[in-house]
């Protein structure tokens, strides 16, 4: 279970892995919507993980759980 | 000289030729030739250093003690462990601080529990303890302690957290205990982040940002990752003081403890090593919400950019003052432009640093006219590197975690006229007669920031470059030519 801060950039979403101390820009995340966010979460080194996605869009930075997939 | 890509790859290619099949698939990974476009292959990064080879690298000790904690002046860092590890990094890096050394300030000296067998066989959390309290009555003025763990202290067991809170609720002020023992992580770099948990867990979450001393302004910044090192911090700090922002803080250049507790109020965190400084930025981002701006103050052009940059987070009132300040320096950087570029011109500068200048200096030695051929980080992570390619031509040579025969091969087939790295490299070249400049702490040097530091890094680099000795000297490449010619 990493923790990954999703973050946003001017290219973007970026998640940072603490665990690895990895910054990296994500390719594409399942759920963007408002009122449902998170789901799969792929980024730009093909990596792939889940996040439980959230009732409602936080305000990023944002520290979140995750599950590797894939 | 302009390198293209082919020549550049065969050097890569050649370098690798002497490792062992293992080893020469692994360094491949680490050197690359750099391409503008974002296209190259992404250079590997933050990974372990093969056995048997010679690296620059330094410990997370070096990375939390010297780097982070120990600039911050009025606590006393203790480097728990055996007596070496603080001894011979004391004051080393050259951390300038205002202050009486031994009353109010600690920067330059060195406090150790000096591990003996005794303390490895039955533990040296008595001795810890011991020692705070002789630190108490010897120097009431300290205004916290951060206990630096050494190896043996990871490896034995210690429970030196235990004591931290034993000793806080004794004596009522801010203790750290900060496991960076040198044998974790694969470079400094982990001691930076560990560094940083500490300052999240310790100094800011034990601080109540409503109930911080200082009252918060509108134009509160702080300059984090500035260890003010031959007065760097100051030389920036008057910039952005004169284009009206206050600066709170100096993390941790200079720093206090005070100051630290005071930054959850600013308005911006303005981060110059991002490298070693980002994560508690990340925390203040996350919890504070106080954005951040990496900045770069090496050259009049890069100093122009970034106070262009950090004015434009503020209002027009900020805007306008920067323009008046940058206006007002150029009258200052031009003649010293106009002096040193004739005599630099063209020259070829190779870098081997650690974390930000390999590509934040490169705008002040484009600003002499000089070229960079060769770049490369001992600790950096892969956001580094992408934040390096665009900074650097088409064709550069990108090294990471350069071990010292790829840097002499190096050397050697490019030419350089300069080299900046660290003081492990600096006698090497010396002897092979290449002008070099230890660009860790500016060879006894500096401040090399903001324009006043312009004009001291100009004159640096051309009293090493033009300085006559280097011709009394013969690389050893010139040696061969010479001897062949003869024979022949």
């Amino acid at each position: 279970m990493p923790n990954l801060i999703i973050s946003q950039t001017d290219d973007g979403l970026q998640a940072y892995i603490a665990k690895k101390d990895l910054e990296l820009a994500v390719a594409s995340l399942e759920f963007q919507q408002a009122d449902r966010w998170g789901g799969n979460i792929i980024l730009a080194d093909g990596s792939e993980f889940y996040i439980e996605p959230l009732s409602e869009a936080p305000s990023l930075p944002k520290t979140l759980r995750a599950r590797r997939a894939g | 000289m302009s390198m293209d890509k082919q020549t550049t790859q065969a050097m890569i290619d050649e370098v690798l030729e002497v490792y062992p099949e293992k080893a020469q698939k692994d360094r491949a990974k680490h050197l690359a030739v750099n391409e503008t476009n974002g296209e190259g292959k992404c250079i590997t990064s933050n990974r372990k250093s093969q056995p048997g080879v010679m690296t620059a690298r330094g410990c997370a000790y070096a990375g939390s003690k010297g780097v982070v904690w120990g600039p911050i002046k009025d606590m006393i860092h203790i480097s728990h462990g055996p007596v070496g590890c603080g001894q011979y990094s004391r004051a080393g890096r050259r951390n300038y601080y205002t202050g009486y050394t031994g009353v109010n300030a600690f920067g330059t000296m060195n406090f150790t529990s000096d591990f003996q067998e005794r303390d490895i066989v039955f533990g040296g959390d008595k001795k810890l303890s011991t020692i705070i309290d002789e630190l108490e009555t010897l120097f009431p003025l300290a205004k916290g302690y951060s206990i630096q763990s050494e190896c043996p202290v990871g490896l034995i067991g210690d429970d030196i957290e235990a004591v931290a809170k034993t000793k806080k609720a004794e004596i009522g002020k801010t203790l750290v205990p900060v496991r960076c023992e040198g044998f974790r992580g694969v470079s400094q770099s982990l001691g930076h982040h560990i560094a940083n948990d500490t300052l999240r867990d310790y100094v800011l979450d034990g601080t109540d940002p409503e109930a911080a001393q200082a009252e918060a302004g509108e134009y509160d910044v702080a300059i984090i990752g500035d260890y003010n090192i031959g007065g760097d911090a100051w030389s920036s700090r008057i910039l952005l003081e004169e284009i009206g922002l206050n600066v709170v803080a100096q993390w941790s250049g200079d720093g206090t403890l005070t100051e630290l507790e005071n930054t959850p109020k600013v308005k911006l965190n303005l981060v110059h090593c991002y490298r070693s400084m980002n994560y508690i930025c990340r925390h203040m981002e996350e919890k504070f919400g106080i954005p951040w701006l990496e900045y770069n103050l090496f050259g009049p052009t890069k100093c122009e950019e970034s106070l262009r940059a950090i004015a434009a987070k503020f209002d027009e009132k900020i805007q306008a003052k920067a323009e008046e300040v940058i206006a007002r320096y150029r009258a200052e950087w031009q003649p010293i432009i106009d002096k040193y570029k004739p005599r630099l011109q063209g020259k070829k500068v190779m870098l081997y640093v650690g974390g930000l200048r390999p590509r934040h200096v490169i705008g002040a030695y484009e600003d002499l006219g000089m070229e960079i051929v060769g770049t490369g980080y001992e600790f950096a992570h892969n956001d580094d590197y992408a934040k390096t390619t665009p900074e650097v031509k088409d064709a550069t040579l990108l090294f990471d975690d350069a071990t010292g025969f790829e840097l002499e091969f190096f050397a050697e087939k490019l030419k350089p006229d300069l080299i900046g790295a660290g003081v492990k490299e600096k006698y090497i070249f010396q002897k092979m007669g290449i002008p070099f400049r230890q660009m860790h702490s500016w060879d006894y040097s500096g401040p090399y920031h903001g324009y006043d530091g312009f004009a001291i890094f100009a004159r640096d680099m051309d009293m090493t470059l033009n300085n006559p000795c280097w011709d009394k000297l013969t690389p050893p490449w010139k040696q061969e030519k010479d001897s062949e010619a003869a024979a022949a």
